[in-house]
C-alpha cells in the first residue's frame, strides 16, 4: 500500500481528566475524500486543531508525507503543503477577499517580509487571486469589505483563502455549518469541484454532504475511532448506529 | 469583474513546486486586469493627501508667530504615526510608548552634547537607540492579552523613567540635559527662536518617515501586519509567522517614536525627564482615539486636533486645562459613544474615504 500523505500514529490528547483524544491512528491517503465524522463533542475539532498545530498532542506523531510534524508551528505546517478552514470563519474582516487571498499567496511565495514592494509588484499573483476567487464564487465581491460580505460568501471565502495557499493537503471542518439553503448549493458544489490531486479531510456533521462527497469515512466517537472505511459499510455499521442514534438499538 | 469566463480553465491546483498556473489564467500578460487596476487605484495618491501636505507645509505663511506649536504637532503627529504602526496595523496596544520617545530624546542630546551637534547625525543615533529597546522589549509583548500588554508596556516605560532619574551623572536626572546646541540644518539653516527652521526641520523629518510607511504599510508586510491584527489563529493557518513580524515592527515603531525624541532633544535644545512621563504615553492614545487609527493620517490630523483642543483650552483656563482634556477623553471613549462618536466615526471615515484610507 503506498504511503498516506497525512497521518497520525497513537495520537492522544488530554485536557486534564478528560481523554479528547484517545489512542488515534488515522490514515489520508492521496487524493483522498475523506470524512471525518462523530457526535458533538466527539472531539473532531480537537483532532483537528492537533494536525494543524493549534494544539499540542499529549502523545504520539503526526506525520505529513512521511515527515514528522508533531512539533512544527502552525505556519510551517502551511509551508509544507497542509491548509485548513475553520468551523467559526476566521477571516480578516477588514480586508478585501482580493487583499485576503493576495496574503495568502504572498506567504506562500516566501514574500511576506518584503517591505518595499508593492501589493500588485507581482502581477501573476494578483490575477492568481482574482482566478481563485472566480472559481469559488466571489468573483462579484473581490473589493467587499469581508465583514460585510453574507455568511454564505464567508463561508466560500474560507475555503478559497485554505485553497489558496496550494496545499496537497486540505482540511475542511464543518463547511456548510449554518450556511442558509440559498446559499448552500453553490457551497456544495465548490466543494465537490476541488481538485483531485488534493486530498481533503472533511469534518462535517451533515450527513448528506458526507454520504454525497466522501469515499472514505472514519467515525470519532469520546476521542475514540470506533470505526473506519467505505461510506455502505460505515452506514450499516452497528456501533455507528448505536452512537448516532443513542444506546438501545442492537449494538 | 468576470476575470474568469466560464469558458476559462480555472487554474487546477497543481503539485507542489511548479508554478504553472500563471499561463492557465486569461489576461496574465496584460495590464487591463481589474485585479490589478483595483490595486493601483488603491494606492494612488489621493487628492486630500496633496491638499493635507500642501497645508502642512504653507501653514507658516498663514500663521508665521505659531510655528513652535506647529513643530509640537509635527513632532507629535510623528510620535502619533509610530504608534499607529502597532496599534493601527499590527493591533498591539501599549501605554509605554513614551519609553521609545525618550530614548530618542536623551540619545540626540547626549550625542548632541558629547559627539557632533549635527542634527541629522543626531537624529540617526536617536532612532538607532530606540529601535534597540524596542528590539530588545518587542518580545515582551508577544505573548498575554492585550491586557497584559498594557501593564507590560507601561512597566518598561517606569522602567526608563526610574533608570533617566537616577542615572544623574548620564542623564542629568531631574534637571535633565542643558546646554544642548544643534548645528544648522545641512549646514544650510540656523535654527531661529520663532522656530522657523524647527517646524520645517520636523515637517520634512515626519515626511519622509510618513513615505516610508505608507510605503511599507502598502506592502506585502503591511498586509500581514494587517493580517495580524484582524485574526492571528487564520494569519499563522495562512503561513505568516506572527512573531516575527511583531518583532519587526515593534522594532520599527520604536525607531519611529525615537525619531519624534530626537525632534524633540534638538528642536527645544533641552531634554528633561517629562519625555518620559506617563502622560506622553496616555496623551498619544487620545490622539489616536481622536484620529483613528489603522490609516496613517489618523495620528497626523489627531495631533493636529489635540494640540489646537489643548492650545485653546489651556489658554482659556491656564490651571485647569488637564481637566478639559480629561472630560474630552472620557466623552470620546465611552460617555456619548452613541452621538459623539457616531458621528465622529461618521466624520472620520469620510475624511478617510478622501485619504484612500478605509478604516477608522
Amino acid at each position: 500500500m503506498n504511503a498516506p500523505v497525512l497521518e497520525t500514529i497513537g495520537l492522544v490528547k488530554r485536557f486534564g481528566g478528560l481523554l479528547a483524544t484517545n489512542n488515534v491512528s488515522f490514515r489520508l491517503e492521496r487524493g483522498a475524500r475523506h470524512a471525518l465524522i462523530g457526535p458533538n463533542g466527539a472531539g473532531k475539532t480537537t483532532f483537528v486543531n492537533q494536525l494543524t498545530g493549534v494544539v499540542k498532542p499529549t502523545e504520539g506523531q503526526i506525520r505529513l508525507e512521511g515527515r514528522d510534524i508533531t512539533g512544527s508551528r502552525p505556519e510551517a505546517r502551511v509551508r509544507l503543503g497542509m491548509s485548513r478552514t475553520f468551523q467559526i470563519n476566521q477571516l480578516f474582516r477588514t480586508m478585501t477577499p482580493l487583499e485576503m487571498l493576495l496574503l495568502v499567496l504572498g506567504e506562500r511565495e516566501g514574500r511576506g517580509l518584503r517591505f518595499w514592494s508593492r501589493l500588485d509588484a507581482r502581477g501573476d499573483l494578483v490575477d492568481e487571486a482574482a482566478a481563485i476567487a472566480a472559481r469559488f464564487r466571489l468573483d462579484d465581491a473581490i473589493d467587499t469589505t469581508i465583514a460585510t460580505l453574507s455568511y454564505g460568501k464567508q463561508r466560500q471565502l474560507e475555503i478559497a483563502a485554505a485553497f489558496a495557499a496550494r496545499p496537497r493537503v486540505l482540511l475542511l471542518d464543518e463547511p456548510a455549518a449554518g450556511v442558509p439553503e440559498a446559499e448552500r448549493q453553490d457551497l456544495l458544489n465548490i466543494v465537490a469541484d476541488l481538485p483531485e490531486d488534493v486530498s481533503v479531510l472533511l469534518i462535517e456533521h451533515d450527513m448528506d454532504l458526507v454520504f454525497r462527497f466522501a469515499t472514505r469515512i472514519t467515525v470519532l466517537v469520546n476521542g475514540t475511532v470506533i470505526a473506519d472505511g467505505e461510506p455502505a459499510a460505515i452506514a450499516a455499521d452497528p456501533a455507528v448506529r448505536a452512537a448516532y442514534l443513542g444506546e438501545g438499538e442492537d449494538a | 469583474m468576470n476575470m474568469a469566463s466560464p469558458t476559462t480553465p480555472l487554474p487546477a491546483a497543481p503539485v507542489a513546486g511548479t508554478a504553472a498556473n500563471a499561463a492557465t489564467i486569461v489576461n496574465a500578460p496584460g495590464t487591463a486586469s481589474p485585479a490589478r487596476a483595483l490595486l493601483r487605484r488603491r494606492r494612488a495618491w489621493k487628492p486630500a493627501e496633496f491638499l493635507f501636505w500642501g497645508a502642512a507645509l504653507l501653514a507658516p505663511l498663514a500663521l508665521p508667530r505659531s510655528m513652535l506649536l506647529m513643530n509640537e504637532i509635527a513632532i507629535l503627529g510623528l510620535f502619533a504615526l509610530s504608534l499607529d504602526l502597532i496599534l493601527g496595523y499590527a493591533g498591539i496596544v501599549s501605554l509605554g510608548h513614551a519609553a521609545f520617545l525618550g530614548v530618542g530624546a536623551y540619545a540626540a542630546g547626549l550625542f548632541a552634547l558629547n559627539v557632533s551637534a549635527d542634527p541629522l547625525a543626531g537624529l540617526v543615533v536617536a532612532m538607532l537607540a530606540a529601535s534597540v529597546l524596542g528590539f530588545l522589549s518587542s518580545f515582551l509583548v508577544l505573548r498575554g492579552t492585550d491586557l497584559t500588554r498594557l501593564m507590560v508596556t507601561l512597566g518598561v516605560a517606569l522602567l526608563m523613567f526610574e533608570a533617566a532619574n537616577s542615572w544623574r551623572s548620564l542623564t542629568g536626572g531631574a534637571d535633565g540635559l542643558q546646554g544642548i546646541t544643534i548645528d544648522p540644518v545641512l549646514g544650510l539653516f540656523d535654527f531661529d527662536l520663532k522656530g522657523r527652521t524647527a517646524y520645517l526641520y520636523s515637517l520634512a523629518v515626519l515626511f519622509v518617515l510618513f513615505l516610508a510607511a505608507r510605503r511599507m504599510m502598502g506592502s506585502p508586510f503591511g498586509l500581514s501586519l494587517r493580517a495580524l491584527r484582524d485574526n492571528r489563529l487564520r494569519a499563522s493557518a495562512s503561513g505568516v509567522g506572527v512573531n516575527g513580524r511583531l518583532v519587526l515592527v515593534y522594532t520599527l515603531a520604536a525607531a519611529y517614536a525615537g525619531a519624534a525624541g530626537g525632534l524633540l532633544a534638538q528642536t527645544t535644545q533641552f531634554v528633561s525627564l517629562d519625555v518620559l512621563e506617563f502622560h506622553r504615553s496616555a496623551d498619544l492614545m487620545l490622539v489616536l482615539i481622536i484620529g483613528g487609527t489603522g490609516w496613517l493620517y489618523g495620528g497626523l490630523i489627531g495631533a493636529v486636533l489635540f494640540e489646537l483642543f489643548q492650545d485653546v483650552v489651556s489658554a482659556a483656563t491656564p490651571q485647569y486645562w488637564q481637566f478639559w482634556v480629561g472630560l474630552l477623553l472620557v466623552v470620546f471613549v465611552s460617555g456619548g459613544r452613541e452621538a459623539v462618536h457616531k458621528t465622529g466615526a461618521a466624520l472620520r471615515q469620510r475624511v478617510a474615504a478622501l485619504f484612500g484610507g478605509r478604516r477608522a
